[in-house]
């Protein structure tokens, strides 16, 4: 029961981090490596806030902007000054080392003692006393909701609708006497403000900003939005939305039960064979689909 | 009324492989003329309509539209004032994207694309009229993505998003070459329709030599950066796809060919 509960809160904050990646490798067909880089940030703007005493709720938005502005500097240095799009995210995400380490005083900055949106004065008033244990993942799941519902609404809009058609299309949106490189600036905002905002929750969850938390947050991710979408491709009454977020938990399983039989030292291997299988997995059935046709 | 001034454009220049298209290119288009333009591969008839919209820049020499310079302004400020459908039908539509989103999409150029709902539902009876008229049934497949149409519906419907809102100029970069003869008639007499209508001021480039005849205003032919042959109105209406044959050959036996 407790490793249910564990799975199901790590596939959902790092669900977060799906929903960006999903924005960015399937919307606008741009590999964005600013990803480690922008998962970390999120943490450490919220680890330093936190520390300095700020409501933590408030750290929610605000990482998510610092997020934002990350993804404004990849799209700026791609659009305006035409960097291949697997460079700038490259520079990008080497910048924000250092701005995380800058941001948080330290490559480690532990805020155990500190209120978090999990555990605070306010919950403990609600629940009279006590705060019960399924109130985190409860909070986790409030939390990715908003975000995947505003999403949604989002991509249902008119700039939701040129989002979507700068990555099928770009030359559409030129057509349509848009700026095709404003839009993608605006997706990659939005993509790393997702992922930054997972940070964020994730952060506050281990009570502790761990500059390295990043490294292979891109592969987690993608993997989330290749299992998902491709084992729930044609479902009905399934947004691609949903189906990252049960891909995310459904990753975290498979993890979590190799994980039990190994050292935690092959933690990145695991996730690395498994990624690998699961592309092998993914990409035999689009050739099976490929030959029926 | 476009008119293009003095237009150098270069390849490669400053490389071995330098190449002069344009020297000295000038035209004029009255508005509603509808320009039918033919030549070899190489003869710049591409360039001139990338040059026109945008999409590739001019070394010198100036493009006017009612005599307002716009050789400054990019690709997507011209676009407000041109609708363009390219040779590839993939290219005019979004795959991944349903008939009525593309629609949508087409229906709100120029506007501001804010935080609105995508599609506007008092809009979709508007769309699906726009597509009964092409008759291939596209107005029942409003939820059907654009991607797994076929070339020819799928040409069809760029034709329609480019001129759903108000343009002055339909720029037509062989939209049928991709299609099958019996697509391409349907295309051609879709777009005569819809220039008609609208009265449209068309550059059409087509290797097709019986559009070029028989659809029209005026007839255009281009070789090396030049033109070689300009016929309009009356004086068009008499030249059949032998005279035009026959120019061609001319040509090349003065290259040498």
């Amino acid at each position: 029961m407790d490793l249910l509960f564990t799975i199901l809160e790590q596939g959902l904050i790092y669900g977060l981090l799906a929903l960006g990646i999903y924005i960015t490798y399937k919307i606008l067909d741009f590999p964005d490596l600013t990803v480690d880089g922008s998962f970390p940030l999120g943490a450490a703007v919220t680890a330093i806030l936190i520390k300095n005493g700020m409501n933590p709720y408030l750290t929610l938005p605000i990482s998510f902007l610092a997020g934002g502005v990350a993804g404004i500097c990849t799209g700026l240095i791609h659009v305006k000054f035409k960097v291949r799009d697997l460079l700038s995210g490259v520079i990008v995400m080497t910048g924000l080392y250092t701005i995380n380490m800058l941001v948080a005083g330290t490559n480690n900055l532990p805020i155990f003692s500190c209120e978090n949106i999990f555990k605070n004065k306010w919950l403990e008033k609600l629940f009279g006393g006590e705060i019960p244990s399924y109130s985190k993942l409860l909070i986790i799941f409030i939390i990715v909701l908003i975000a995947k519902l505003l999403l949604d609404f989002f991509l249902n809009t008119q700039s939701g609708y040129l989002l979507r058609a700068v990555g099928d299309n770009d030359l559409l949106v030129t057509s349509l006497a848009k700026d095709k490189g404003n839009v993608k600036i605006i997706g990659l905002a939005i993509a790393n403000g997702l992922v930054s905002l997972s940070g964020c929750v994730f952060c506050q969850e281990q009570k502790v900003f761990e500059i390295s938390s990043g490294t292979g947050a891109l592969v987690l991710g993608l993997a989330s939005v290749i299992i998902g979408i491709s084992l729930l491709k044609g479902v009905p009454f399934i947004k691609a939305t949903t189906a990252v977020l049960i891909g995310s938990i459904l990753y975290k399983a498979c993890v979590a039960i190799a994980i039990r039989n190994f050292e935690p030292v092959f933690m990145k291997l695991i996730t690395a064979v498994l990624f690998l299988i699961i592309l092998i997995i993914s990409m035999d059935r689009k050739k099976k689909v490929k030959n029926n046709a | 009324m476009l008119e293009l001034k003095h237009i150098n454009k270069y390849y490669n220049p400053g490389t071995v492989n330098e190449m002069c298209l344009f020297q000295d290119f000038n035209l004029s288009i009255e508005k509603n003329e509808f320009v039918s333009v033919v030549g070899s591969n190489g003869s710049g008839k591409t360039s001139m309509l990338n040059l026109i919209c945008g999409s590739i820049d001019t070394d010198g020499g100036t493009i006017l539209i009612d005599g307002k310079d716009i050789s400054k302004e990019k690709e997507y400020q011209r676009a407000r004032y041109m609708g363009r459908v390219y040779q590839n039908p993939a290219m005019g539509t979004c795959p991944s994207m349903t008939i009525k989103e593309n629609m949508s999409l087409a229906d709100n150029k120029g506007k501001m694309f804010g935080l609105k709902a995508g599609t506007n539902k008092k809009r979709v009876d508007f769309y699906r009229e726009s597509l009964r008229q092409l008759g291939l049934g596209l107005e029942d497949k409003m939820d059907v993505k654009v991607g797994s149409l076929s070339g020819g519906q799928r040409q069809a419907m760029a034709l329609v998003m480019s001129t759903l809102t108000p343009i002055d100029f339909l720029i037509l970069d062989e939209h049928t070459a991709a299609l099958d003869p019996k697509t391409a008639e349907l295309i051609m007499e879709l777009t005569d329709k819809v220039v008609k209508e609208k009265k449209l001021t068309t550059i059409m480039v087509t290797h097709n030599l019986r559009y070029a005849v028989e659809y029209g205003s005026r007839l255009i032919m281009m070789h090396q950066g030049e033109i070689v042959m300009d016929y309009k109105g009356k004086e068009k209406d008499k030249i059949d796809t032998d005279d035009i044959l026959r120019k061609f050959n001319e040509i090349s036996i003065e290259c040498g060919n």
